[in-house]
């Protein structure tokens, strides 16, 4: 059982001592986490922070794309990226099972440790903690992240106006869709793979023309039908957008055929939905394009006078509704 | 999806678009590489008639010659989308 | 292969189907005439509200859902035998979409939070492999469907019994779509001009099953793909047999269904199941409208295998399914819709599957509706 995560581990002795200093110092401690000090103490440069907080409990840990421990950088990053924040610091709480392979927990963590650098966020504060078997799910993250307030965005629903463009950046659903797939064990050869990757330079890329940039969204849980309604609940105008305009991948795209699903309602995990005057729209997408995680980048709609209303021009020129999901993504029959 | 291997225990594998699964053949006779298959739950239920499946595409196809010519509109297929489209 | 799905999903095709759909809309209104078409399967449904198809059609033209979603017409003590037979430590096997389906008292989702051991599944093979993986414990999958879904099922069943798995067992509350759609259109009560017959459950049993709708009855019917230009084809093709008096069986969807459908796929159903009277919910008892397992396989029967007796059970009073499964009603009509009925909180099946009428109308056509 030495290959594994034991009780002993989240005890406080020596065995907590070994694996904080061996995974997490290891890896973690350039930083203020180098003297395991009870708080980290952070300069700031602005006056302005976004700070925000998120739990990943994903089941597999591990799927096409990605794992639990880049999502966790990824996801926290995320939020503090759309919110028009350049992300700075996070911290890393784990809740390790017990019996947990050192193994697995290994490869999390050096998924941690790339996404972090990637993202330019220093990991500066921690704790880890072991429960029982059966108590928790092999492995939980939280990140919490402070990100500083990129000068110059002003994002607010209220600045919406009629004829404003909604533009996304990539392939929509990969990441529900391949978590999935994965969960469900189809064996699928180039199936969906998870979209699992940071936003944050598409939003600094776009930082200069943040005046005409009115609100900016990650489609996560409940996929961009989800935030499209978020978008339009209780406001004068409506969103309008065109089926042939979504882009999508063909492994997810191959899962949706498969079990009927709808893939506006299915998760991405480094997607950014912006909501913009026209007159910067074609501006955004071609700095997004430039960029390897902007290159699918597409408009898909515009703002109109439909007040709440989201409507879905469909492939054959038909129209619906586009309303949320309800429940849990399941594989349907007949 | 198109069968594009069968193993000897009698089980497929379909591609759609390069991408491929597992898919369980015994309620279709005589599958074979290269046939089109309708898949439920795991299973091919039916083949797909190749020439019946491009016969309709042609009628939809004139059709909508017909629709372009009648409003005026460019005759002139829309060039493929760089990603597939759907809904 | 795209060209298989996508070529069916083209927008001038589409929009020459609502050209000539608005001509027969004014014809019919000249005539004074309105139609009823039913579009009697579940993915039908699903595909009409995912594409828009409505908006496509003239006031004289009118559709209506059938009853053709397998977990819709299931009734409530059918839930309440997995949620008996999950209390007694066995793995149940099911597809997603009857997890939430009310039965008298509660649902399988709720049975699984409860503790449970409720298992989704997108293909009746998943039962062997968690036989498998739990040879100590008794597996049982929830056998519901049309004949598209009872020929998988049942192919499974042929490889349980080849590769001598004993832990396997089937609830069966299998449906045939023939009889259900003879007792509606035998309901004086009930106008239905046309049929948009089913894609796939016809692939099983052949275009021909629908012949005695049109030669008895007088309905236009026709086969169609679940591809939009499949059903905009078909909805016209209806429409043109019925303002020209010829009601017939067009099988538009001869790229997949013969006139005698699947024999393979008949043959193994014979062998293993037989018809017998089958319980819809909000239908009622329809003669020979089910198919049970056949005595000889008694074994495999979850009923007489774990011997449980599955009663009725209690559907809600105020639900108006039965009606809506009809046709009768639009489910905008049911005075709970969308109010004390939800997705989020179904009242009863037709808002639980995806595919049911009112889950249906409400996740895509709300704002019309
Ligand atoms: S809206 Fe709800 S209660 Fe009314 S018929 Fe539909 S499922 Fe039943």
């Amino acid at each position: 059982m030495n290959d594994c995560v034991l009780l002993g581990h989240g005890g406080g002795g020596r065995l907590s001592h070994q694996l904080i200093e061996q995974e997490i110092v290891a890896r973690f401690g350039q930083g203020p986490l180098q003297t395991l000090p009870d708080a980290a103490t952070l300069e700031l440069d602005s006056r302005r922070i976004c700070f925000t907080t998120d739990s990943f409990v994903v089941h597999p840990l591990e799927f096409p794309g990605g794992n639990i421990g880049d999502l966790a950088v990824h996801g926290t990053v995320n939020d503090l990226a759309v919110s028009g924040a350049r992300p700075r610091w996070l911290s890393l709480g784990l809740i390790l099972e017990e019996g947990l392979p050192l193994a697995t927990l290994r490869r999390v963590l050096d998924s941690v440790q790339r996404a972090a650098e990637q993202c330019e966020v220093a990991v500066v504060t921690g704790d880890t903690k072991v429960v029982r078997r059966g108590q928790c799910d092999g492995l939980y993250i939280n990140t919490s992240g402070i990100g500083e307030a990129i000068p110059g965005f002003a994002l607010s629903l209220s600045r919406v106006g009629l004829g404003d463009c909604i533009l996304v950046s990539g392939p929509l659903g990969d990441h529900g869709a391949a978590v999935l797939s994965a969960r469900e064990g189809f064996q699928m050869q180039n199936g969906p793979l998870s979209d699992s990757r940071p936003v944050h330079r598409l939003v600094q890329s776009v930082a200069d023309l943040a005046a005409d940039i009115r609100f900016m969204r990650d489609p996560t849980r409940g996929g961009l039908a989800t935030v499209l309604n978020e978008m339009t609940a209780g406001q004068s105008y409506g969103i309008r957008i065109r089926a042939r305009d979504l882009p999508f991948s063909p492994g997810t795209n191959a899962l949706a055929e498969m079990l009927g699903l709808d893939l506006l309602h299915v998760a991405s995990e480094g997607c950014l939905v912006l909501l913009c005057a026209e007159s910067v729209a074609a501006a955004i997408l071609a700095r997004w394009q430039a960029l390897p995680e902007g290159v699918d980048a597409r408009a898909i709609g515009r703002v109109t006078d439909q007040a709440g209303r989201v409507i879905l021009e469909t492939a054959i020129g038909g129209q619906r509704v586009v309303d949320v999901p309800s429940g849990e993504l399941l594989p349907r029959i007949c | 999806m198109q069968i594009v291997a069968i193993a000897e225990n009698g089980t497929g594998t379909v591609d759609l678009d390069g991408t491929r699964y597992p898919v369980e053949l015994m309620l279709i006779e005589d599958p074979q590489i290269g046939d089109y298959v309708l898949i439920h739950a795991g299973y091919a239920i039916e083949k797909l008639d190749i020439a019946e499946a491009d016969a309709r595409l042609a009628l939809f196809e004139s059709l909508a010659e017909i629709y372009r010519q009648e409003t005026g509109l460019p005759v002139t297929l829309a060039a493929p989308p760089r990603q597939r489209e759907a809904v | 292969m795209t060209r298989y799905i996508e070529g069916f999903r083209k927008m001038d095709a589409a929009s020459h189907f609502r050209t000539t759909l608005a001509e027969q809309g004014r014809q019919l209104a000249e005539q004074g005439r309105s139609i009823h078409l039913m579009e009697v399967c579940g993915s039908h449904t699903m595909a009409i509200a995912r594409f828009g198809i409505r908006d496509f059609l003239p006031a004289a033209i009118s559709l209506v859902s059938g009853p053709g979603c397998p977990v819709c017409v299931t009734d409530p003590g059918y839930i309440d035998a997995a949620i008996t037979l999950a209390g007694q430590g066995k793995i149940i096997a099911t597809f997603g979409d009857m997890l939430r389906v009310p039965g008298s008292r509660t649902s399988l989702a709720e049975a699984r939070a409860a503790g449970g051991r409720v298992e989704v599944c997108y293909s009746p093979l998943t039962a062997i492999e968690l036989a498998r993986n739990h040879p100590e414990t008794e597996v049982v999958f929830l056998a519901v469907g049309f004949e598209t879904t009872i020929a998988p099922v049942v192919a499974m069943l042929d490889a349980v019994i080849r590769q001598a798995i004993d832990n396997v067992s089937l609830l069966t509350a299998f449906k045939r779509v023939p009889p259900a759609l003879s007792a509606l259109i035998a309901d004086p009560e009930i106008q239905i001009d046309g049929l948009l017959c089913p894609a796939h459950v016809s692939a099983i049993i052949g275009a021909d099953a629908y012949r005695p709708y049109a030669e008895q009855y007088g309905v236009a019917c026709v086969v169609a793909g679940f591809e939009p230009l499949d059903i905009l084809y078909g909805l016209q093709g209806l429409t043109q047999q019925l303002l020209e008096n010829r009601p017939h069986v067009d099988n538009q969807y001869g790229r997949v269904v013969k006139a005698e459908g699947n024999r393979q796929a008949q043959r193994l159903m014979e062998h293993y199941l037989l018809p017998a009277d089958a319980s819809w919910r909000g239908l009622g008892t329809i003669p020979a409208s089910g198919l049970v397992l056949r005595p000889e396989f008694a074994r495999f029967d979850a009923v007489h295998r774990h011997g449980i007796l599955p009663t009725p059970g209690r559907i809600n009073p105020r639900c108006q399914c039965g009606e809506v499964l009809k046709g009768k009603i639009r489910p905008a009509q049911c005075p709970l819709f969308g109010v004390a009925c939800h997705p989020d909180k179904p009242l009863g099946p037709c808002m639980v599957s995806s595919e049911g009428s009112c889950a249906a109308d409400f996740k895509y056509a709300r704002g019309g509706a």
